[in-house]
């Protein structure tokens, strides 16, 4: 070949901006690039904040380096070991019965005619993608004290024969009580997202061959045997997918117990979980540095519950 | 009057390369003011009068709920983008803001601010003032601490009003008879008893909660009467249990079951429109108890340091008129029941007009007599975490017995560890 020729294709041959070998990252640069502006960096920056003290209405110029100030604060914090008791409680409280309820909800779900579930399924599931702001209307009236449903239907239960012994005879103050606060705040929370794990159990049951339940039945195992034989193991997977769910979900517990508290955390901040208390150390009561070190803190404690389940349902080894 | 000369001749010396620099390249001023409700409402009336001195200049009032609009402008401050030319301030904020330096220090020349002190009253004045001694706004409203009863059930129960203010134990004998004849509680909740006891007789120069070096009061014998008082009332059942704004609250109004509140002077205003617009005529106003003067909110505005500085004289003209206009100030009082905090309206006829709603009372004299009384109350960056504290302890001595040195030993305890922060 002439120079001439090698010359004439030389603008042609001009490396494309995307070549093979570049193209994955191209394709997941839109991803990498909003991770990095609303992942990545308030990460780090959070991280940054964490050892520094911060006066936020003085600009970003105005922080000062305070080491491991704001971790020695937060850990001698009675507001937060107080919210992280809270979140615990509110975890147990809401978590448990939510499994409890789901798996054998989803187990019946599984043995009806596919279209009475798929409706069924989708009004379980209704409350997970219902607005925040209707649920603290409706919870808010129906917790209402004087003219609530629930204080109502209460009363209906104490005014049978027999009954009057079981429940208190004036009525409750759900939200301002703060021995009451609690449980109404895990009431919400198990409501809200039972539904979200009978769809996750109901995906889980479908993948469970029938042949086994067969070969089950002809060997004369009953119901419960097959539950707890063959369901129960089948699930085994999913149920550790939900309960690590569920623990991050609790650990991070913000909207319901704010928005049934006004943003304040409650009487006695019973219902303070620690998502919300880091967000009033923050805005309300401007420490930015105390509620990074916090929301660190926390994340630990998140690894550290996340891998504890993991063992606790332990590996497969066969 | 005397404010537009000196205003006037502000902007011929300071400000007049400015103004001149910034038409002179022909493009539109725009002025953006952020604010939240009833002072946007302000600032908008203010408008017209101001753009017929300023010509050809934009002004965007942007508006916010309450909480909003200071989170907002928290996170405007801290990353210096998105910054109004001029923002308005509740008073519990502007603490909080003060001991930044996000906010402009207005003794600064061509500002001089300080020339300004006398034209206010005393107290608010001081609470524009932070601890490094800047002077980071001007006020516009106050809200003087007053107390409200429903005087039809103060006679029913056969008292006068002297009965509910000469002491605060003549106030709780007085509740004892009115819940007697009438059935009516004397007060929402114990807790406003608490509120407006710890605002009495602070010493100068502290604070609600911290004092001038820094010391926790919430041991002080301030805080136990407040904590005995409000006991006092919660036991012998005094008060209706009910939290302010609560709709309990409001119904309470309504029903005539709430006999007295003590509150800003523009609760008057709320009740008449829209809290118990059918108790017209029934309340009447009084000083608080006992001789008590306190401060029930007031609201600022404010230059960011880091706004425009081709804008910033502008942004300060535009400030001076809604903080020092007269006329304006009068026109709000009347519209939105928002006392004003420029002394130089106190002189007008309007302050001796009859209150229809409070049977003909011409209340605003009290209130102005309040105004001028009121002690200053310095404030902490930790005030709004040490009143959460307070509610708390209280709650639980006034639910659970718990015993009131204890609970303030509790209090104290998590505020020192506080207070340095």
């Amino acid at each position: 070949m002439t120079s001439a020729v090698k010359h004439a294709m030389k603008p042609a041959m001009k490396r494309p901006l995307v070549t093979a070998a570049s193209a994955p990252y191209w394709l997941l640069a839109p991803f990498l690039i909003l991770f990095a502006v609303f992942g990545l960096f308030p990460l780090l920056f959070s991280l940054w904040l964490a050892f520094n003290h911060w006066e936020p209405t003085s600009g970003l110029a105005a922080m000062d380096w305070v080491g491991w100030g704001n971790f020695a604060f937060a850990l001698q914090d009675e507001w937060f070991w107080k919210s992280l008791f809270n979140t615990l409680w509110l975890g147990v409280a809401s978590a448990v019965p939510q499994h409890l309820i789901a798996i054998p909800l989803a187990v019946a779900l599984n043995s009806m005619a596919s279209r009475r579930r798929n409706v069924l399924v989708g009004i379980y599931f209704m409350p997970y993608i219902t607005s925040t702001v209707a649920i603290a209307i409706l919870f808010g009236s129906l917790f209402s004290t004087d003219y609530g449903l629930i204080n109502a239907a209460l009363g209906a239960i104490r005014s049978l024969p027999g009954l009057e012994w079981l429940l208190p005879a004036e009525a409750i103050d759900w939200l301002n009580d703060p021995d009451r606060l609690k449980p109404a705040i895990a009431t919400v929370v198990f409501w809200r997202y039972v539904g979200f794990n009978v769809v996750l159990y109901l995906a889980a049951l479908q993948t469970i061959p029938k042949d086994l339940y067969e070969a089950a039945t002809m060997d004369g195992a009953g119901r419960w045997q097959q539950f707890r034989f063959i369901t129960l193991p089948g699930l085994k997977a999913m149920l550790l997918f939900g309960v690590t769910l569920s623990i991050i979900g609790s650990m991070q517990l913000f909207e319901e117990p704010f928005i049934l508290t006004n943003g304040r955390g409650g009487n006695d901040q019973a219902g303070m979980t620690s998502a919300v208390y880091l967000y009033r150390l923050a805005f309300d009561f401007n420490d930015f540095g105390a509620a990074s070190a916090m929301s660190w803190l926390l994340f630990l404690l998140l690894g550290m519950a996340t891998w504890a389940t993991h063992r606790a349902f332990g590996k497969d080894k066969s | 009057m005397f404010s537009d000369a000196t205003r006037r001749a502000a902007l011929g010396m300071g400000f007049g390369m400015a103004l001149g620099g910034a038409s002179a390249q022909g493009a539109p001023q725009r002025l953006n003011v952020a604010a939240y409700p009833k002072l946007d409402a302000i600032v908008r009336a203010a408008l017209p009068a101001w753009q017929a001195r300023h010509p050809g200049v934009q002004v965007e009032v942007i508006s916010r709920e309450m909480n909003d609009h200071h989170t907002a402008m928290i996170t405007a401050l801290s990353t210096g983008s998105h910054l109004p030319d001029l923002m308005s301030l509740e008073v519990g904020y502007l603490g909080r803001f003060a001991q930044g330096r996000g906010l402009l220090d207005l003794r600064q020349a061509p500002l001089n601010g300080e020339r300004l002190k006398s034209r206010f009253v005393p107290y608010t004045w001081s609470q524009a003032i932070n601890k490094r001694g800047e002077l980071l706004a001007l006020p516009s409203d106050i809200g003087p601490g007053t107390l409200l009863y429903r005087n039809d059930l103060l006679l029913r129960a056969g008292l006068t009003e002297e009965s509910l203010t000469r002491s605060w134990d003549d106030f709780i004998a007085a509740g004892r008879q009115i819940r007697a004849r009438t059935g009516a509680a004397l007060l929402a909740h114990a807790r406003d008893m608490k509120d407006i006891l710890i605002r009495t007789g602070v010493s100068g120069g502290d604070g609600l909660y911290f004092s001038a070096d820094n010391k926790v009061l919430v041991s002080t014998p301030r805080f136990v009467r407040a904590f005995e008082l409000a006991r006092r009332v919660r036991r012998e059942k005094l008060d209706a249990g009910v939290y302010n704004w609560s709709s309990d609250w409001t119904e309470g109004f309504r029903r005539g079951s709430i006999a007295t509140q003590m509150l800003g002077a523009w609760l008057t205003g709320f009740l008449g429109s829209w809290l118990a617009p059918k108790t017209h005529g029934l309340w009447r106003a009084a000083q608080l108890p006992e001789g008590a003067f306190a401060a029930y909110g007031g609201s600022f505005y404010a230059l960011p340091a880091k706004a425009d500085p081709a804008k910033r004289a502008l942004a300060w003209d535009l400030m001076q008129h809604l903080t020092l206009d007269r006329r304006l100030l009068l026109d709000a009082f009347q519209a939105h029941d928002i006392f004003p905090a420029l002394v130089d309206t106190f002189d007008d006829p309007f302050f001796d007009q009859p209150l229809p709603f409070l049977g003909g009372q011409p209340a605003r004299k009290l209130w102005r007599e309040a105004a001028r009384r009121i002690q200053p109350v310095a404030v902490h960056r930790q005030d709004a975490f040490a009143d959460e504290v307070i509610n708390t302890e209280l709650d639980k001595v006034l639910t659970r017995g718990k015993d009131i040195p204890t609970a303030l030993g509790d209090a104290e305890r998590l505020l020192v560890r506080r207070a340095n922060r």
